[in-house]
């Protein structure tokens, strides 16, 4: 499947079907991660029932402390 | 009269207005590492009219790669990080009033710090303190901007109270531990690509060119070319306990404090984070291993010796820094390696 994550195409696994998939797949699920979702903030609690579809635009940005 | 500011002048949006409006304005740096060491020369060289910038720490020879005010002198007479920027600055800059501290931040300090101030400029390292933050800024209307960075990462954002949400809208949960520029490294180019958002947006601040802002949390990797912008305006939590109708302001409550103690004799800190939480030490055990330093282990707690300290980490958060009585090395020490 193809996602356009943070502006660019990007081809992610077929095993890669949600949200929460996808943020374990970047190794991001220990992390404060804000997801967008086709222009939609996503709230943790829909990472795991929100499917991906071929060409979803996702943006996603975590939360770093260090400075 | 001379010409310092001209070309900053010629630049529209600030023009002589703006530079009037600049020199009127005071802004607090909350710290002197990477980030406030930079955030503080752009505004010193910019003509603001004062800069408060208070750090805990010293200056180190591992400071020198990304912390532009410092030189090898101070790393070698260990002067503290506020007593050496305000060194530096007051040679950049001489017009500017400079008022720094060697202090360790907390509610406290924070409430005496923020008087007469129009915006905090965020260049601390660990989550506690930006909490704080973020409820001062919310408790006396003062914007603050967001900034951190580790390895080739760095994200920014920035929070005015009333209008934007807060960093407490914007947390589900308040992130513990995790890599540090201690632990993952950090480039000098992510701390000054952080600088430069954080600041473009203090200079839109202060010179009130509030159309100018951006509304958007950004996040970079400059070593792997991600960029990243979320518009997160609608995650402004209308029951927010910092910046919503009723709010309690809840990080600058005691129980929210990570504490500190000194254990008589023992020339250790105990630092308690302020909620029992479960550390994964096996992980902890993996960020740490790369540190040089020494690393034994039980079911129950990580011990980590490194210079002439040594961390014991309890799987409940708690830790025991050996090796200092003093509670800001401690703190110091505590947030380098547990983030
Ligand atoms: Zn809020």
């Amino acid at each position: 499947m193809e996602l356009v994550i943070n502006g660019d195409k990007v081809e992610v696994p077929n095993s890669v079907e949600t949200i929460a998939h996808l943020l374990h797949h970047f190794e991001l699920q220990q992390k404060v991660v804000i997801v967008e979702w086709n222009a939609k903030i996503l709230e943790k609690g829909l990472h795991q029932e929100t499917k991906l579809c071929n060409g979803d635009k996702v943006e996603l940005v975590h939360f770093v402390g260090g400075g | 009269m001379n010409d310092r500011y001209s070309r900053q002048e010629l630049f529209a949006p600030i023009g002589s207005q703006g530079q009037t409006k600049l020199r009127k304005k005071h802004v607090l740096v909350i710290g002197a590492g990477a980030l406030g060491t930079g955030s503080a020369e752009v505004l010193v060289r910019a003509g603001i009219g004062k800069l408060t910038i208070v750090d805990r720490d010293y200056v180190e020879w591992s400071n020198l790669q990304r912390q532009q005010l410092y030189t090898e002198r101070d790393a070698n007479l260990r002067i503290p990080k506020a007593v050496a920027t305000k060194e530096r600055l007051t040679l950049i800059n001489s017009k500017v009033d400079i008022e720094s501290h060697v202090m360790d931040v907390s509610v406290e300090e924070m409430e005496q710090l923020v008087k007469d101030v129009d915006l905090i400029m965020d260049a601390t390292d660990n989550f506690d303190i930006r909490m704080i933050i973020n409820d001062i800024s919310q408790k006396y209307q003062i914007p603050w901007i967001y900034g951190a960075c580790v390895g080739s990462y760095g994200i920014t954002c920035t929070v005015l109270p009333g209008e934007t949400p807060c960093l407490n809208c914007l947390l589900e949960t308040v992130p513990m531990g995790g890599v540090t520029c201690d632990t993952a490294g950090i480039i000098s180019p992510a701390v000054q690509m952080v600088v430069s958002y954080q600041t473009t947006e203090a200079l839109k601040l202060l010179v009130e060119d509030y159309h100018a802002l951006r509304k958007k949390l950004i996040s970079f990797d400059l070593w792997k070319n991600h960029f990243a912008a979320i518009n997160v305006e609608q995650m402004k939590n209308v029951s927010c306990l910092s910046c919503g109708p009723n709010p309690t302001y809840p990080y600058l409550a005691f129980s929210n404090q990570t504490k500190t103690a000194v254990l008589c004799g023992r020339n250790t800190v105990q630092v308690r984070p302020s909620k029992p939480m479960d550390r994964n030490l096996e992980s902890l055990a993996k960020i740490l291993s790369g540190q040089g330093g020494k690393i034994s282990q039980n079911p129950y707690l990580l011990s980590f010796s490194i210079g002439n300290h040594r961390l014991v980490i309890f799987k409940d958060g708690r830790v025991l820094i050996h090796g200092t009585k003093d509670i800001a090395e401690a703190k110091t020490l505590y947030h380098r390696y547990m983030g």
